[in-house]
């Protein structure tokens, strides 16, 4: 490990904390753009994770995984973003308690 | 001869199926034509059987086609006439002529004229094949067809509720004896892989020999099928509601014919039976006890045809006494003359009920003798054959079975005494109906006076019932008999005394009142015994409390469907878990999300605890 390199636990630490975050967030909050934001941030952490773990390995997986990571975020939040719209539209409310007559 | 033979059963069958498929629409003379000329021809064709038997050499088969054919087993479509068969032959196409004749003059005025004699001719064509069946399986068609026909005429005026329940009686209580007949007719198939009837005596008296488990078992359950055809005990409860039928019915179903075909397939298997001793002694008691019963519950009654029903089961008793004792000949003649003076009995009674609108309570008759003469010497003559007074068919074949059963080692005398109480007391109720009913004062005016059609019957069934006795029946042949005539000595003069007392103690008793039995009919234990007696022993409500109700309840509780309690704590249960497991389908996320959660962390702390354990 060289100088000036953040050694892999506190960023393994980062990670659980950031992905915790993201976990109570999508837990707790009832707004849906506040939920997929807090989904972004579970699914960053898990690409830094992946990130990290290539650099200590000195491995290129880690980023190639982080690219496919990246992809799939953005996906999501496209189809996520769609949703919201037409939440918006349908319900006039962005509170994911009030789509709850979806349920079958 | 052999087209004669076929022609004798088929002439009554297409006469039926005519009649019951065009009866409605076939104008009466021309249905009168069909339903009594079928039977005349029949019995014309019988007739010039008898003449031609003496040119043929021995029994005659004839094989129509065959009837099935499973693997190894098969049976044909055979008739065959013997010596046994062409008794009842004449018996069932003779006796059945005259009471067809006679039923066109009573039924006449009945709305169902034509059913009634499909009916009829149905039953003479299925009891024809009964007794020409070369196999034990067309006997049994035979059987189970004169049984169909049987309820279809005791429930005949089925709009009155109580005959549909006495034809229901009739049919249920002899299926219970038929199940048992087809479980020994199962048994002979499975032993000899044959239902041919001359082929089972044969193999079973090279296969068995006398007293083993196995023909006692099959001799055993085919009696159990004669008991409840020929109404013996314990099954005897349904012949006296099958009175409800029409009059003419009861003389050739219920008296004469379908009641003796138990008789019949005991005769006719005398070959087995005879390797079943046993089960011979079984018949012997059962069939005293049933005359002794039945003669004292036919003392009992007030009904006239209840009177000749329950008559019918204590005659239908010494038949099989004689079969039990092994003096066949006297238990076929016996059948013979019974039927000329039974069916004699009931067609003067259904004569006089007729006559009298339709009144069927004796109390209600009196001082007929000089109004209605026919009927009047009819019973007479019937009675007197009844009663076995000598000179008459009935004292030919009963002093017969009397004397044969007194010669018995062992058991004879103790038999002979219950028998001869039977006849006591037969002659006591045939000759309290006579004096009851046509002597003394006039109790109900009759309105007419018996046609030719009914009348012409009634003088032949008494000339039949007088010289019927000197008939000499030839059975040699077809029955292992025992050659020796009976002695004749102090016990025949006691056995034909008998009834003589009998009649004289009615005459005492009925008409002149000099022997006044008040004191013991109207003490209290005389009330209770006739009651009981009047019930048939008590038979009826025996079989009410022991077998109809709890099957009645039990029939109640399955309508409530109790299967479907069972099947509804399944569906209960299904129910309950789908309640309790939809509400966690709640629709919030963040539930979800917690969940999924808090399964990730069990599933991955157990694989933790794995891999450090």
């Amino acid at each position: 490990m060289g100088p000036g390199m953040v050694p892999i636990e506190h960023v393994l630490v980062l990670a659980g904390l950031l992905f915790v975050i993201g976990l109570f967030g999508l837990m707790l909050r009832r707004n849906i753009i506040f939920m997929l934001m807090a989904l972004e941030v579970m699914l960053n952490s898990a690409a830094l994770a992946f990130v990290a773990a290539g650099a200590r390995w000195g491995q290129p997986d880690g980023q190639v995984i982080f690219m496919f990571i990246l992809a799939i975020a953005a996906a999501e939040v496209s189809v996520g973003l769609g949703l919201v719209l037409q939440m918006r539209r349908q319900l006039r409310s962005l509170d994911m308690n009030d789509a709850i007559r979806l349920r079958g | 001869m052999e087209t004669l033979l076929t022609a004798v059963p088929l002439l009554p069958l297409a006469s039926a199926a005519l009649l019951l498929l065009y009866g409605r629409n076939l104008p009466k003379p021309l249905v009168t034509g069909l339903g009594v000329g079928s039977v005349g021809l029949a019995a014309l064709a019988v007739l010039s059987l008898v003449m031609q038997w003496q040119e043929a050499a021995g029994p005659v088969t004839v094989v129509l086609w065959q009837w099935l054919s499973v693997g190894s087993f098969s049976v044909d479509l055979a008739l065959r006439l013997d010596q046994l068969s062409l008794i009842w032959l004449c018996t069932i196409t003779g006796i059945g002529f005259l009471i067809h004749l006679y039923s066109s003059e009573y039924m006449d005025s009945d709305d169902n004229y034509s059913r009634y004699f499909a009916y009829l001719n149905l039953f003479v064509a299925s009891m024809l094949l009964l007794v020409l069946g070369d196999s034990l399986l067309l006997l049994f068609l035979g059987w189970e067809g004169v049984g169909l026909c049987s309820y279809l005429l005791i429930g005949f005026w089925y709009r009155d509720a109580a005959n549909g329940a006495a034809a229901r009686k009739a049919f249920i209580v002899t299926r219970a004896g038929d199940a048992a007949m087809a479980l020994g007719l199962f048994l002979l198939v499975a032993q000899f892989n044959t239902l041919n009837i001359q082929d089972i005596v044969e193999a079973a008296s090279v296969a068995w020999s006398a007293g083993d488990t196995l023909p006692t078992l099959a001799c055993g359950l085919i009696f159990a099928g004669a008991v409840g055809k020929s109404a013996q005990l314990p099954l005897q409860t349904w012949l006296p509601d099958a009175m409800a039928g029409p009059t003419p019915v009861s003389a050739l179903i219920h008296a004469a014919t379908m009641v003796t075909a138990g008789i019949y397939l005991v005769a006719r298997l005398s070959g087995l039976f005879l390797l079943a001793p046993d089960v011979l002694l079984v018949i012997a008691v059962i069939g005293v006890a049933t005359a002794l019963m039945a003669a004292c519950a036919a003392l009992a009654q007030h009904d006239i045809k209840r009177i000749l029903a329950y008559s019918t089961i204590s005659q239908l008793g010494y038949m099989f006494l004689a079969l039990g004792i092994q003096a066949w000949d006297a238990g076929v003649f016996h059948m013979m003359t019974h039927a000329f003076f039974k069916a004699l009995l009931f067609l003067a009674a259904g004569a006089v009920i007729e006559c009298l609108h339709h009144e069927q309570d004796i109390r209600n008759m009196g001082g007929l003798r000089n109004r209605l003469p026919v009927p009047f010497w009819s019973v007479l003559i019937g009675s007197a054959a009844l009663a076995a007074l000598p000179l008459t068919a009935g004292f030919a074949s009963k002093d017969l079975i009397l004397l044969r059963v007194w010669e018995v080692d062992g058991m004879g005398a103790w038999l002979w005494t219950v028998a001869a109480i039977a006849a006591l007391i037969t002659a006591l109720y045939s000759f309290k109906l006579v004096f009851v009913v046509f002597f003394g004062d006039i109790q109900t005016e009759p309105s007419h006076q018996p046609g030719w059609r009914m009348s012409v019957p009634l003088a032949l069934l008494c000339a039949l019932s007088i010289l019927g006795g000197w008939i000499v029946l030839p059975l040699s042949e077809v029955l292992p008999l025992q050659a020796e005539d009976p002695a004749h000595g102090a016990i025949a003069i006691v056995s034909a005394a008998i009834p003589i007392v009998g009649v004289a103690l009615a005459y005492l008793i009925f008409q002149t009142r000099q022997l006044d039995v008040s004191a013991v009919t109207e003490s209290g234990g005389g009330r209770w015994t006739a009651q009981y007696w009047l019930e048939g022993w008590g038979m009826d409500r025996l079989y009410d409390a022991v077998l109809v109700q709890p099957y009645a309840r039990l029939a109640q509780w399955w309508r409530g469907e109790p299967m479907d309690r069972v099947v509804a704590v399944v569906t209960g249960a299904a129910e309950f878990i789908h309640h309790q497991l939809s509400t966690t389908q709640s629709g919030r996320l963040g539930r979800y999300v917690a969940v999924l959660s808090a399964g990730l962390i069990l599933l991955l702390t157990l694989m933790l605890l794995r891999a450090f354990a």
